[in-house]
């Protein structure tokens, strides 16, 4: 553009006229911030910014596009990082929001998304990748991912047949959030969980619309494997399903409106928004069946059909930056595999039982397993106990 | 046959190419769609989900399995269509017939401004207003306590008639500011009495704006799907939710389209017999009239 390392200050009018080019396409965006002065003034905002400029982030101040596009889960980012992003690299950040994995392999499946970034849970990976729906990482694009630094159990999901398909985002548990308030009996198992729903706290109940936790919770009920697929344990889950669903509130995976304004008193619920609401409203608590239940992690992929891949690694790799990385998890809750993220949470988090709950509640848990993904009894029993 | 003038023939292909866009348009969005959907509905769901080749008869022998989201849109699609009927119908006749040029223009400024906003939204606030915090603690005051509406059918048919209302006004609002009010005053100077005059001249002369807006109610309240989502908490499930259901959760396409065909049976099933009674109603007023 010009061989000065600043461009000569340009005045309000030739401003408003390179953007006016700018906005009709006459200019590429790389044009514009250059006569502007932007692109450099953003590099140099970058570089200023402790833990993003580092040495071989080219991305900070180089084209990546305009966009990237991201589906993800609810009440799951710190808004205030996704606009820094867009800040410092020009590109938008378009997020999808959804309530189950199930929905999203069906988008992706059907083509045409345009996601450049997809938060896949931790049974899943296998599936997408058999599919040929995900493509392998380029590590070397994401400088921030230091396979050492991870719990392994968390990222060990993320590897299918030896490459890397997902880098870890959050792990958490499946637990429910009971308004102490309204409910004081001892409730702290799924067994307690149905039977309230079916007395005391009828009417007042929520559970995901989500075949692996709600499902995989009404076979806890009963002490079967939260993975089951057996289909006489799945038919006890089913009636007993049916059974409550006359004393259900609402069958949805958004409980914190209900449970704020008191309409619902206890729902299956994930981790960070225990801790959300626990922190809003000090009535409400997390708890953990005793039986068991679901641990997860949550992972980074880049679908096959990523339109903005450059933006997509950049998005990634930002995210993984451990102080980033914390921002997000101070914000929404969910514990970080990252050790380098967690080193920098306030205490108050990282002593929190919502968080990191006692050994004796996390040893009975279980991942979910990939098999309910596909399995077409599972789905089948979900959609008959919603229709029913 | 031969005699056919050039004009003539040059006419026919212009009428054809005219038609051309149309003809297309049937032919990519509606026809091939529905032959899609037709074929999938014989087949078998894949391992991973969606659609495998065969021909089974078992997605159509599986339908009760959605017995209660056939019966839930059947009875509350109608009944939603009536509701809107009753209270358009007032509301269309006063701006249609009684209201002055001034107020006329208020009122449908009124009826259309809701549009503006992304009727998501609108059904999104509605779940605050039934919610506990909402009506039920302005009823709680006046000593009605513990009234649940949200996730009730009750919820899902106010969100109806909020959403579907100005559809039903305006093609009833049409076909009575096309009214002559000659015919009015002719029935009430041979003696009719209002009530008669109503029934025998303004409700028959309405008649073709009503059937309009009850098939625009009802065709679209046969899919609805987002009504019963936010304001029903699937507990009224209806056949849209099903669907989206199907191919979004259990990534069962063949057993979707079979109930999306069932659907589309029952619906034109429904159509013929209204239309048909409606047509038979016409006539015989008509004759009446006469």
């Amino acid at each position: 553009m010009s061989d000065k390392k600043f461009p000569d200050a340009i005045d309000a009018k030739e401003f408003m006229y390179q953007l006016r080019r700018y906005q009709k396409g006459s200019v590429s965006r790389r044009h514009f911030l250059g006569v502007t002065g932007l692109g450099v003034a953003t590099a140099v905002m970058a570089s200023a910014v402790p833990g993003l400029g580092r040495s071989g982030k080219a991305w900070a101040a180089s084209d990546i596009g305009d966009r990237v596009s991201i589906a993800t889960w609810p009440n799951y980012y710190n808004p205030e990082n996704y606009e820094q992003f867009t800040k410092m690299t020009g590109a938008d950040v378009r997020i999808s929001v959804f309530g189950s994995n199930e929905e999203m392999l069906a988008k992706l499946q059907a083509g045409g998304t345009g996601w450049d970034v997809i938060v896949p849970t931790n049974y899943t990976i296998s599936t997408y990748v058999e599919l040929d729906l995900f493509q392998p990482l380029d590590l070397a694009r994401l400088p921030n991912f230091e396979e050492s630094a991870y719990i392994a159990r968390f990222i060990e999901p993320g590897t299918v047949g030896g490459k890397v398909y997902a880098v870890p985002k959050n792990w958490g548990t499946t637990g429910f959030v009971i308004n102490r308030d309204k409910l004081t009996m001892t409730v702290d198992s799924w067994k307690t969980f149905w039977d309230v729903t079916r007395g005391e706290a009828s009417s007042r109940v929520m559970v995901h619309d989500y075949q692996l936790t709600t499902i995989g919770n009404a076979l806890k009920y009963f002490g079967y494997s939260f993975n089951s697929v057996d289909p006489g344990e799945l038919a006890d889950a089913e009636k007993l399903l049916i059974d409550s669903k006359p004393h259900l509130f609402a069958i949805s995976s958004d409980y914190q409106p209900s449970m704020r304004s008191t309409d619902a008193w206890m729902s299956i619920a994930w981790t960070g928004d225990g801790l959300q609401l626990h922190r809003d409203m000090p009535q409400i608590d997390y708890v953990l069946g005793k039986e068991g239940g679901e641990l997860w992690s949550d992972f980074y992929a880049i679908p096959k059909s990523a339109p903005h891949l450059d933006a997509a690694y950049a998005f990634i790799d930002f995210l993984l930056d451990p102080e980033v990385n914390a921002k997000e998890v101070a914000v929404h809750g969910y514990p970080s595999p990252d050790n380098r993220t967690t080193a920098l949470l306030p205490e108050e988090m990282t002593s929190d039982p919502i968080m990191y709950p006692a050994k004796e509640l996390l040893d009975p848990l279980e991942f979910g397993a990939a098999v309910t993904l596909t399995d077409p009894l599972r789905a089948e029993i979900m959609a008959r106990f919603k229709s029913a | 046959m031969a005699a056919r003038s050039a004009l003539e023939r040059r006419g026919a292909r212009l009428t054809a190419l005219l038609l051309l866009p149309t003809t297309l348009w049937f032919l990519v969005l509606l026809i091939m769609p529905l032959t899609v959907v037709l074929v999938f509905s014989f087949g078998e769901r894949a391992p991973f989900g969606g659609y495998q080749a065969a021909f089974t008869l078992e997605q159509y022998a599986n339908l009760p399995a959605r017995l209660t989201a056939f019966t839930n849109t059947l009875t509350l699609a109608p009944l939603g269509t009536f509701l809107c009927l009753v209270i358009a119908y007032p509301l269309a006749y006063y701006l249609a017939v009684k209201a002055g040029a001034r107020v006329k223009l208020l009122l449908l400024i009124l009826v259309i401004v809701p549009f503006w906003t992304s009727f998501l939204i609108r059904t999104y606030a509605w779940i605050f207003i039934l919610g506990g915090g909402g009506i039920p603690r302005l009823l709680d005051f006046i000593g009605f306590e513990d009234v649940r509406i949200i996730n009730t059918p009750l919820a899902v048919l106010i969100g109806i008639v909020y959403g579907y209302l100005p559809l039903m006004i305006f093609p009833i609002y049409v076909s009575l500011e096309k009214l002559d009010k000659r015919l009015l005053e002719a029935s009430s100077d041979l003696g009719g009495t209002p009530l008669r005059t109503f029934l025998q001249v303004t409700l028959p002369l309405s008649l073709p704006g009503l059937v309009t807006g009850s098939l625009l109610v009802f065709i679209l309240l046969m899919g609805e799907y987002l009504i019963p989502a936010l304001l029903g908490g699937c507990k009224v499930y209806f056949v849209g939710n099903a669907l989206v259901d199907l191919f979004l959760q259990s990534r069962n396409w063949p057993f979707g389209s079979a109930v999306a065909i069932a659907l589309v049976v029952i619906m034109l099933v429904a159509i013929a017999i209204y239309l048909a009674a409606v047509g038979r109603e016409r006539t015989r007023s008509d004759t009446s009239l006469v």
